[in-house]
């Protein structure tokens, strides 16, 4: 029989369905917040638990600077992503930047905190439960922010490169979004980590 | 009826050389071929899983036996299990909805088709990791081969003192490798059944396959996730020296349990649903009536899908939880029962009044039906707490999920496999093998794991190596063992069958059943683009519709 089934002239002309990229990321951000969940729900079990110290109060600093850079490059992305679909290239090109160094900020900001905590106070992932749980839960999430970042990077080569247009706006996009989640994350992290279990 | 196509190219496909033919099943990204790789390697996980399941028998078919090593009946029993839920039921169900899911909504393939061979290869890899433990087991200790702490590998068994050497490694790593499979699978079911449906084809007209494989999805992301945050915790225990589940150190084995289960009981579901999904496209179609209570249906599966996340220590009220916690399981325990319950009311309403074709994939449809029946009721049993704590760990328990797993879904599975042989191969399975596989098999289901239940309320306990005589056990675990015997017989009949049919079977029409989802209304095999002409639906029966146009569905939907 003919694949075309039945055109009763009453179906809608204007058949839209959500986007898949969105869809799909939305779904991923979904998977990954049950693996943090997880992460989290531990770190806070384990809070107070370790037989030995050191305790987080005496070795953890608030990393104030450190999440303003992280959570300001949610604003950044957000302009990128609004600057490719007016579209003006260059201003994309600035935002993004912005954003790349934003996070490379951060990241090495945890990266110094943990070299302090490893050579000046002498935690590590095997010292008691709170190396384990501490290193696991902001790991992972540092872990996603290299990810973002590695992609971030060759989106800025590609900008720099003249071949990012306007058509891409829809994917910069689903990215931004899994940037804001990887930014959201570090919200709870931070409260878990450095308020609650402080 | 005929059907449109598009001559691809002039390139004729019988006359290439094999080697090119397998690099075109190894680098496709065509969701028809993915689905049947899926399925061709379960099916080869099924034998492999099937033959450690006969050697755990052999073992207990009398007391005292020295068949095996107690080592060795360990890694059968931990392989056994860990093979048949991650490497045999969820590739077979993946496999199908795979291949239908595009189908059925009237679309070309899946929203990411790169992602869906990248699942399946993780998935793949996943199986050859876990095997390979056999040979690279013994690692550097030169201690251990195969896993062998239980397909739940309880903390403190996997602790580096109690596993030495890498098998363990090789279950955490297999698992994690499947599961990242797997989230990409949930992830391209959500995407292709919300994105990618066909004009017309709106939620409420789609068919219950492809709603039942969204609950799915949704099941896969919120429920595989855990486990991989489990296993990533256990990696950091045992390669990085962390101390999750190191009760030495401060550390909490039930804190293990309650992630397992939080994802091993949702798994359940993950599992039993897309069986629904298959009872609920094949009743209609053998009854010659529409679904009973659609919407209520699709009501159902999301119920069970919310529910499911909320019943996981009901595998640990022997654990010693608060009276709180065991009451707030129990409930929602029984409250699960109710839309499982509104299901079979839903199916039985199917067939009520219809006119009933006792074809194979029917026959199998309603042994679905009285099996997940009965072991949905000792579920129910076993989800009273006072009752779970007599027979917790016995093999009444063992009975109950291999009731759930074999009864309910494997037999569910294969009417799926009958049902859409015809449409994957493009030929017709031999009906009267398929009633001998069917009745042998529904023989041997019965002798083993009816009368499984009754050791279990004697007390014998679950993964005992072996037994004293003079416990009155020995004749019940004689009879389980016959069992198996009927199956293997009914196994080998219905892969003989697929094999035969796939070369020598009748040719299958486009439309065998007088079927009436979208995937019908294309050739048999379809051809690599489904459809010519993108397909437009105005109810939930667009084929019936065609069919019928003096009575088509749309006027009372």
């Amino acid at each position: 029989m003919s694949s075309a089934v039945i055109a009763r002239a009453t179906i809608e002309p204007d058949w839209v369905l959500p986007s898949r990229g969105r869809v799909g990321m939305i779904s991923l951000i979904a998977a990954e917040s049950a693996i943090f969940t997880i992460f989290v729900v531990a770190y806070i079990f384990y809070i107070g638990k370790s037989p030995s110290g050191p305790t987080p109060r005496a070795v953890l600093e608030l990393p104030i600077f450190n999440t303003i850079c992280l959570l300001s490059s949610s604003l950044t992305i957000h302009l990128a992503v609004r600057a490719l679909r007016n579209p003006t290239i260059r201003a994309f090109g600035f935002w993004w930047f912005l954003t790349m160094v934003l996070g490379a900020i951060f990241l090495v900001g945890t990266g110094r905190e943990w070299q302090r905590l490893i050579i000046k106070d002498g935690v590590t992932i095997g010292t008691n439960l709170f190396g384990t749980t501490y290193y696991s839960l902001v790991g992972l999430h540092a872990f996603h922010v290299t990810v973002g970042l590695i992609t971030i990077a060759l989106v800025m080569i590609f900008t720099l490169l003249g071949k990012v247009k306007a058509e891409h706006g829809d994917r910069a996009d689903v990215f931004s979004l899994y940037w804001h989640f990887v930014d959201a994350v570090w919200v709870i992290v931070f409260t878990v980590v450095y308020v609650i279990g402080r | 009826m005929s059907s449109e196509s598009i001559a691809l190219s002039a390139v004729d496909h019988g006359t290439r050389p094999i080697s090119e033919r397998l690099h075109d099943w190894v680098v496709t990204v065509d969701h028809k071929k993915l689905g049947i790789l899926y399925i061709v390697y379960a099916l080869v996980f099924l034998v492999i899983g099937g033959i450690e399941a006969t050697i755990i028998r052999i073992q207990l078919i009398v007391p005292h036996n020295h068949f095996v090593s107690p080592q060795v009946f360990n890694r059968m029993m931990t392989m056994h299990g860990t093979t048949m839920i991650f490497f045999v039921v969820m590739p077979i169900l993946f496999g199908f909805g795979t291949y239908l899911i595009p189908l059925m909504i009237g679309a070309r393939d899946m929203a990411f088709p790169r992602l869906n061979a990248f699942s399946f290869w993780m998935t793949a890899f996943g199986g050859l990791l876990l095997y390979f433990s056999f040979i690279g087991g013994n690692g550097l200790y030169g201690a251990g081969t195969a896993p062998d702490v239980g397909w739940w590998a309880y903390a403190p068994l996997t602790s580096r003192a109690f596993s030495v050497g890498h098998s363990t490694d090789f279950w955490t790593l297999a698992l994690l490798v499947s599961g990242v499979g797997s989230i990409g699978t949930g992830v391209n079911f959500i995407a292709t059944i919300l994105c990618m449906r066909c004009p017309g084809m709106t939620l409420g007209k789609m068919p219950l396959l492809a709603w039942l494989n969204l609950v799915v999805g949704g099941m896969v992301i919120f429920c595989i996730s855990p486990l991989t945050a489990a296993q990533i915790m256990l990696s950091i225990d045992r390669y990085l020296g962390g101390h999750f589940f190191d009760t030495q150190a401060g550390g909490s084995a039930a804190l293990w349990m309650h992630f397992f289960w939080i994802f091993g009981h949702p798994e359940v579901y993950i599992l039993v649903v897309p069986a629904f999904a298959f009872v609920s496209e094949i009743v209609p179609i053998f009854s010659r009536k529409p679904i009973f209570g659609y919407p209520v249906m699709v009501a159902a599966t999301i119920g069970i899908g919310f529910i499911s996340f909320s019943v996981w220590a009901h595998h640990m009220f022997t654990v010693g939880m608060s009276s709180y916690g065991n009451s707030f399981f129990v409930f929602t325990t029984m409250a699960i029962a109710v839309p499982t319950g509104i299901k079979i009311f839903n199916w039985l309403g199917t067939m009520w009044g219809g006119k009933i074709q006792f074809k194979a994939p029917m026959l199998f449809c309603i042994g679905f039906l009285f099996q997940f029946l009965i072991a949905g009721l000792t579920g129910i049993m076993l989800g009273a707490a006072p009752f779970n704590w007599q027979l917790s760990g016995s093999y009444f328990v063992v009975a109950h999920f291999h009731y759930v797993i074999v009864g309910g879904i494997l037999f569910a599975v294969f009417g799926a496999f009958y049902y859409w042989f015809p449409k994957m191969s493009g030929r017709m399975y031999n009906e009267t093998l398929a009633k001998w596989h069917f009745w042998l098999f529904l023989v041997g289901f019965h002798m083993t794991f009816d009368f499984m239940h009754i050791p279990g309320l004697l007390g014998m306990p679950r993964r005992i190596y072996t037994y004293e005589p003079g416990r009155g056990w020995e004749f019940w675990n004689l009879i389980v063992t016959i069992g198996v015997l009927f199956q293997i017989a009914a196994i080998l009949i219905f892969v003989g069958n697929l094999l035969w049919s796939l070369f020598k079977g009748d040719p299958a029409t486009s439309d065998p059943w007088d079927a009436w989802t979208l995937e019908w209304s294309t050739t048999s095999p379809p051809p690599e683009y489904n459809f010519a002409t993108i397909p437009v639906v105005e109810s939930r029966r667009p084929l019936w519709d065609l069919k019928h146009p003096e009575d088509p569905d749309w006027k009372y939907e």
